[in-house]
């Protein structure tokens, strides 16, 4: 019985830290996303070099064949960076797709681009999980008519993966192709890139796997998903956990670090007291994705739900204990506050996934 | 990550199911885990084959009668799942057995490792804590009950407060002042202490659960022998801080917390109100989701915990957080089954209309005694913060 991460998981985080503490501090974040949200000015290259985009595309794709609990720890560490780049839909929910439902001929003409990050995918999963006035995509005539609303990295992508009737089928188009219209859309967070997808007659590239067969992969790509969102959130919850507890040892009131005061220290300790049993929660589900399949999708659902809860309050309470300070631009503490924020909004709200859960476990119709 | 026992254990744990298969019928009737106080006569008998069979005082040496075998974790959680599952009693238990036995071991002369381990672990003898008093609560160390010496003896006197079981023990384990000058923490020994000594008196202190579960206990020159000090004079806080740690782990447990999640949801299911089941109503729901997302976070918590201990690593701050939310879940579970019963959740005392015998009421506030007692809620903050993220404490007041 092991319930830790192995030696390579650890190495993992600290290379991928070390390297964005180097290479693209929030400073650097800071001026990239200024241009547009979610440009990464090369960082996402240099994290495919250093096998990123591959952990969950099988070593003969090109990847290392790793598997969700690896994934997650990387979402951790770009979250503890809050790194731009299309992590989420082109190292997590493409693969996850695309070995779920793809052909051989399918997994071998994508996946090694997807690992190399020769090529970026864009997922329309919103409609997945609601559906606003007005969007929503439908097949008429081999081509797809409607509105996708926050396409996960949907700005500077290559491909779009739609799925259609409910996730029945999952088609995939070529994001600049005829009768696709991608406009940008402004979160809080610029670190990442969503946009809405006008289709007007967009004719469909090719099916992943059989049309009307694809339930079962959209699920599992919902359950990735939502994993690595809970480990984006665990990971940028740590970082500022992290600059609260630096930040209470340097700043000084009372003639006094304000580290010293009980106030200070117990919202600390408070942040530490949800983090910690959140992240054997994380490491669990992401485990459970692969090893322990009847409870994937409930693991997910509450993986998502609970740092969901937790993150938005430590990153809150992060921000109070840096006082007026942590409250201006400069500082940059609200570029974590922000990336929690949004993974919060995305692919179910809190209460949306409990409701799933509980219908997953038959305590309601 | 590797959740799997291995085959030496998968041997383990069908021996234990055998064992629960072909005995479990001779355990007294009642709760499972462990009992606390005066133990029956089937309760005896029953430890007795525990013990034997190495279900109890498993990693106990024979020679201080237990079952002398292996220290292995893992065959401890089997145990206790095992048990768990069945609904059978795990023997004896209380602070004799789980903190007592433990110190002794570690710190008592041979004398009293041969006099006192074997009749606690077979539930002959009970014991009560006494460290807290009036003026040393969270401030533990202020302890002022005095144990002065007289030739070979001490002469105690003072107070102790909370202390559970002390009008069913016929021991108390416990912190006494013996070095007046030796400062603060340094001034403390651990005794041991004949409760029918002359000069003791328990008096029950009822809480608001409406049961006695604590005792003031008074002394008035009670003489105990020096030689019932374990350890060394004036090594007394450092003794009784090694088995802190335990209790406060033994107050949160995990196993505990997914049993009452499980009863909480089939109370859920059972009770309706106005046609409609406490389950099916959105908001009670939700809360209830809440609570079983937090659930599963302690449960693997407990176990990436429990693969820290195996390895010998220190799991770090992550291991200080488990009394304090542990505690405050707890709390919640029960405080939800009020809501979902609701008018009738404040139904006690064995009403009419009462459910499952008042138990959430009683375990609603008996758990918030569980988030004050064994170091509170807010001196736990103050370790986190001070062993876990390394801030200072606060600077002592000017005098």
């Amino acid at each position: 019985m092991d319930f830790s991460l192995s030696e390579e998981q650890d190495l993992l985080a600290a290379s991928l830290r070390r390297f964005l503490a180097a290479e693209c501090p929030v400073t650097r974040v800071r001026e990239l996303v200024a241009e547009r949200p979610g440009h990464d000015g090369g960082t996402w290259k240099s994290l495919c070099e250093l096998g990123v985009a591959g952990l969950l595309v099988p070593e003969e794709h090109g990847g290392s064949g790793l598997g969700m609990l690896d994934a997650a720890v990387a979402a951790e560490s770009l979250a503890w960076g809050v790194a731009p780049g299309p992590f989420l839909g082109s190292a997590v929910m493409a693969p996850i797709a695309l070995r779920a439902a793809g052909s051989a001929e399918q997994q071998a003409r994508w996946l090694p681009r997807l690992a190399t990050g020769q090529c970026r995918f864009a997922v329309a999963a919103n409609e997945l999980v609601s559906r606003r006035d007005g969007a929503g995509v439908a097949l008429r005539d081999g081509c797809l008519h409607g509105l996708a609303l926050m396409v996960i990295d949907g700005i500077d992508a290559d491909h779009l993966l739609v799925p259609v009737d409910e996730g029945r089928s999952l088609a995939r188009i070529d994001a600049r192709g005829a009768g696709v219209t991608s406009t940008p859309l402004r979160t809080i967070d610029r670190t990442r890139g969503f946009a809405e997808v006008r289709l007007d007659g967009a004719p469909v590239d090719e099916w992943i796997g059989e049309p009307g067969g694809a339930s079962a992969a959209c699920n599992r790509m919902l359950d990735a998903a939502r994993v690595a969102l809970a480990a984006d959130t665990l990971g940028a919850s740590e970082r500022a956990l992290e600059l609260a507890v630096a930040y209470s040892l340097e700043r000084r009131q009372f003639n006094r670090v304000i580290g010293s005061f009980q106030a200070v220290k117990h919202l600390c300790a408070e942040m530490v007291a949800e983090l910690e049993p959140a992240r054997s929660l994380v490491w669990y589900a992401a485990h459970a994705f692969d090893a322990v399949p009847e409870e994937a999708s409930r693991m997910a659902l509450h993986a998502k739900a609970h740092l969901s809860e937790i993150g938005p309050f430590i990153v809150r309470t992060a921000t109070e204990v840096h006082g007026g300070i942590g409250f201006t631009d400069e500082q940059n503490l609200h570029y974590w506050f922000k990336r929690v924020g949004v993974n919060r909004q995305l692919l179910g709200s809190p209460e949306a996934l409990r409701e799933q859960a509980a219908r997953l476990q038959g305590w309601i119709a | 990550m590797d959740l799997s026992y291995g085959s030496e254990y998968a041997a383990f744990r069908e021996q234990v199911r055998a064992f629960l298969r072909e005995q479990g019928g001779r355990a007294p009737k009642g709760p499972a885990g462990v009992a606390t106080g005066k133990a029956s006569q089937a309760l005896l008998e029953w430890q007795k084959l525990l013990i034997e069979h190495g279900y109890a005082a498993r990693s106990i040496p024979k020679a201080y009668g237990g079952h002398g075998g292996d220290a292995d974790i893992l065959k401890r959680v089997i145990i206790d799942e095992e048990f768990n599952a069945a609904g059978v009693s795990r023997g004896v238990g209380g602070q004799g057995p789980e903190m007592l036995v433990p110190t002794l071991l570690e710190h008592g002369s041979e004398a009293q490792k041969q006099r006192w381990i074997g009749p606690t672990i077979r539930g002959e003898v009970v014991w009560c804590q006494g460290y807290s008093e009036p003026g040393a609560g969270s401030d533990l160390a202020n302890v002022q009950t005095r144990a002065v010496e007289d030739g070979s003896d001490f002469l105690i006197s003072g107070q102790k407060i909370w202390t559970t079981t002390a009008h069913l023990s016929q021991m108390m384990f416990g912190l006494f002042r013996t070095e007046p000058g030796a400062g603060k923490h340094g001034g403390l020994s651990y005794l041991l202490i004949p409760m029918d000594t002359p000069g003791i008196e328990v008096r029950p202190l009822a809480t608001m659960t409406g049961e006695a579960e604590f005792n003031e206990v008074f002394f008035d020159r009670a003489r105990v022998p020096q030689a019932n000090a374990v350890g060394r004079r004036g090594e007394g806080w450092k003794i009784a801080n090694t088995t802190l740690f335990h209790e406060r782990n033994m107050l949160a447990s995990t196993a505990v917390l997914d049993g009452g999640l499980r009863s909480l949801v089939k109370l859920m299911q059972r009770e309706s109100s106005s046609g409609v089941r406490a389950i099916e109503s959105p908001v009670l729901c939700d809360r209830l989701l809440r609570l079983e997302g937090r659930v599963l976070a302690m449960k693997y918590h407990g176990m990436r915990m429990l693969t820290a201990r195996l390895a010998g690593k220190s799991p770090g701050v992550a291991a200080l957080v488990t009394k304090l939310a542990g505690c405050e879940l707890s709390h919640q579970l029960n405080g939800l089954a009020l809501d979902a019963m609701g008018e009738l959740g404040a139904l006690y005392e064995g009403s009419p209309h009462e459910r499952d015998h008042g138990r959430w009421q009683s375990q609603y506030m008996f758990t918030l005694g569980l988030i004050i007692g064994g170091g509170t809620a807010q001196i736990q903050k103050n370790i986190i913060s001070e062993r876990g993220l390394g801030l200072p404490r606060e600077p002592k007041p000017q005098a």
